[in-house]
């Protein structure tokens, strides 16, 4: 059978697919709205209630009086719906507090790793005379700081903060999680050790040492169990979008990284293709899905109103589940690996742009008009910066595994970029945002300098955007000059120094964003600035707390 | 019950599905692919050197993996040689295929360089070579004396980079390392691949056949 054959009948085999798809979701109702399920996010009588805890009560006033919409009825929010989520929140105050605490500590590590790594890149010379200090040990130090240390520990603290609170019910086992925080930091903590002193797996994404990756996979597995038995445990009967995705990344990451790590398995080229699978997975569905929930969550609340469409949230989370996992042979476009693994790669990561739109398009509806508010919040100005990164970057991924792409960007500066763009840009705003959402409600303190968060949104929002313009600019144009070969190669690196030199410029301003977040946060732990609410962790009246935010 | 069924079920499925596809597929496809008969097992020595590589991980910024003359001819035109096959990497483990050429492709850097003067200069000082490069210089694979022990050999470095009154002389991790170097060279032929497994480099496969010779 020729291809063309071919290709008509798989077309006509996949519309038919298509079809039955739409009569059976006509069947189940799904093209009509659920909104019951859509503000499942919401005590009873809360809807139009803007909460941003990250505000003072001046500025929260304001924010209340943006919000107003036609049509709102001054209702109380229902005190046993409140009574709950006091409870559900005291219930992982400390794991929660734990997982955050770590992360700051790593993001400040991992960020001037970085910063150290990008300026080895137009100074050589510099730092040299020690082992560990070389660029290709710094910058995966860099690497397994950030996207172990800092993304995972956050990720972690938002989906033991959020699973209670969207369950309806206390969180149960707490020490067992504490427990697997403890491992998996352990795993952390001696993986950065490992591969400063020399002893790497070798792998991108995957350098921490094997041996020391059974702690992480044993913490992993301690952090699971307590919640899906919180998850069978639950009061709520149907689950919102959030805990969809944050249920199905912790579970893909812990496998993903067993998968990827089993010792003596993988080999040659095949080892090539399971890295790289690992390696995407690890955004695709590790960072994302956790970063995406939590915008499904943090966003409607601050605003107070609920999201567009639940279903469509939900068709965005089984399109991900699917086309996501799948993209990992983009990276090795040209190489060595059968032509069909790329190829099958490509086209499911074109194809990521069903979930991206899914939820861009979500997100559009539900802040129509509503944007405004943005001013008020700087928390819900990072959750949105970090949504539309989301848009942006997984637009440029799509495109960028495209073959005529790929000749010029791949092993380029402009692949660097794109993964900035998306595990700073999108993930690590939106993990920002919600850490400024959660904490006065972990600790029973406020931000004790609001203007800080301001001063934290601006320079991490330009340092990125310097980074990621420059950088993407100079990447290409290496990639231009590394495909033409009457130009000799020192020229594809001759001409990336002043694009090197921005993206340290970029980097600097991320560090220094860094260095006012968690300076910040410390001050808040210490109880430093104003008294403004209530002193102790676990406050005599929690629910006035809550209300007090709520208002 | 049914929602968390739904969840962990579908969650599942899709992930077997990625797995199957991405890393059981290509593990049965290459799993019994023989080495070419060019090829030879690394040495004790070079395979000391390959571990030194990874750990200095000089594989964040050299790729071992030149694109087709179809796809990409400059990385041939530039001597780095043909397209690489899933036989030239049966004993690399674990693979060093690389994701970045800030520096230039090593996948025959032991055919192009050759000498181990250039090599183990260029790695104390990559800029008495080539003086706009960034590659970081290596003084901890070194130990400046005053003079040579007997036995041990000494850096020619170009003039102008000697310290005054020192002799610079290599640690045997660095003479590893540099014999890995050299051991980079698949200018041995191979077959042409299956035409069946060529699907995604349709039309090229003809002009492929006859490029698969070494390039330099």
């Amino acid at each position: 059978m020729d291809s063309a054959l071919l290709s008509l009948l798989g077309a006509f085999l996949l519309s038919m697919l298509g079809l039955f798809a739409f009569i059976w979701s006509l069947r189940k109702g799904l093209l009509v709205e659920n909104v019951k399920a859509a503000s499942a996010i919401f005590a009873r009588g809360e809807i139009g209630r803007v909460d941003d805890p990250a505000l003072e009560s001046a500025a929260r006033a304001d924010l209340q009086a943006a919000a107003v919409e036609a049509g709102d009825a001054a209702h109380v929010p229902d005190e046993h719906d409140m009574d709950e989520r006091v409870a559900a929140d005291r219930s992982s105050a400390f794991p929660v507090f734990m997982f955050i605490g770590f992360a700051c500590m790593w993001l400040l590590f991992g960020g001037i790793a970085g910063l150290t790594a990008s300026l080895k890149l137009h100074w050589p010379d510099w730092l040299v005379s020690e082992a560990w200090m070389t660029f290709g040990r710094i910058r995966t130090v860099h690497l397994t700081a950030v996207l172990y240390g800092w993304i995972t520990n956050a990720e972690l603290g938002i989906i033991i903060w959020l699973m209670p609170r969207l369950l309806r019910t206390p969180l149960m086992g707490s020490m067992w999680i504490m427990m697997g925080g403890a491992l998996v930091n352990i795993a952390i903590a001696s993986g950065i050790g490992a591969i400063g002193a020399g002893w790497t797996d070798g792998l991108e994404y995957l350098e921490m040492p094997w041996q020391i990756g059974i702690f992480f996979a044993a913490g992993m597995l301690c952090i699971i169990g307590p919640v899906m038995y919180t998850l069978v445990n639950r009061k709520v009967e149907s689950l919102y979008v959030t805990t969809w995705y944050h249920t199905a990344g912790l579970l893909w990451i812990t496998l993903l990284f067993i998968v990827g790590k089993m010792p003596g398995v993988h080999f040659g080229v095949q080892q090539a293709a399971m890295n790289w699978w690992y390696g995407h997975n690890v955004l695709g569905l590790w960072f994302t899905p956790v970063a995406v929930g939590a915008i499904y969550y943090f966003l409607p609340k601050i605003i107070a109103r609920p999201i567009r469409s639940y279903n469509l949230s939900i068709l965005g989370f089984w399109t991900l589940a699917f086309f996501y996992a799948q993209v990992g042979g983009h990276h090795l476009v040209g190489g060595p690996v059968p032509g069909w693994l790329i190829t099958l790669s490509i086209v499911q990561s074109m194809m990521m742009i069903i979930p991206v739109l899914a939820f861009s398009i979500n997100m559009a509806l539900t802040m129509k008009g509503r944007t405004r508010l943005a001013r008020y919040s700087p928390t819900l100005r990072f959750v949105m910066f970090g949504g539309f990164m989301y848009l942006l970057s997984s637009l440029q991924g799509s495109f960028e595994a495209l073959r005529s792409v790929q000749q010029v960007a791949h092993f380029t500066h402009f692949t660097v970029a794109h993964a900035h763009l998306g595990a700073y840009g999108f993930v690590t705003m939106v993990l920002f945002g919600a850490i400024y959402f959660m904490m006065p409600r972990v600790l029973h303190w406020e931000w004790p300098y609001p203007r800080l968060i301001s001063l934290h949104f601006w320079l991490a929002s330009v340092g990125v955007l310097i980074y990621f313009v420059f950088l993407t600019w100079g990447g290409w144009l290496q990639g231009l000059a590394m495909l033409d070969a009457a130009r000799p190669f020192i020229e594809s690196v001759k001409l990336t120094l002043p694009y090197l030199q921005w993206r340290s410029v970029g980097g600097g301003l991320m560090v220094a964003s860094h260095l006012v977040f968690v300076g910040h946060f410390l001050a808040m732990v210490l109880r430093f600035g104003p008294h403004r609410v209530s002193a102790a962790l676990f406050s005599a009246q929690p629910r006035a707390m809550e209300l007090a935010h709520g208002e | 019950m049914e929602n968390e069924v739904k969840l962990t079920a579908g969650a599942m499925v899709t992930f077997a599905i990625a797995v199957s596809a991405l890393v059981v597929l290509p593990y049965l496809q290459v799993r019994d692919v023989p080495p070419p008969e060019g090829l030879k097992r690394y040495t004790s020595a070079e395979l000391r050197g390959r571990a030194s590589y990874i750990a200095n991980g000089c594989m964040y910024c050299h790729s071992q993996q030149p694109r087709s003359e179809s796809f990409a001819p400059a990385d041939a035109q530039r001597g780095w040689g043909r397209a690489s096959v899933p036989g030239d990497y049966v004993y690399d483990k674990p693979h060093l295929l690389g994701s970045m050429r800030t520096g230039p492709d090593l996948f025959n850097i032991g055919v192009r360089q050759p000498s181990k003067d250039w090599q183990l200069g260029h790695l104390y000082q990559p800029r008495a070579y080539v003086p706009e490069s960034i590659m970081p210089s290596y003084p901890y694979l070194f130990e400046l004396k005053d003079k040579a022990d007997p036995g041990e050999e000494t850096l020619n470095l170009p003039p102008g980079h000697v310290p005054a009154g020192k002799v610079v002389v290599p640690t045997p991790e660095a003479l590893d390392l540099v014999r890995y170097l050299q051991a980079l060279k698949r200018d041995y032929p191979v077959l042409p691949p299956d035409p069946r497994e060529a699907a995604g480099a349709r039309t090229s496969s003809v002009h492929d056949a006859k490029a698969r010779t070494p390039a330099s």
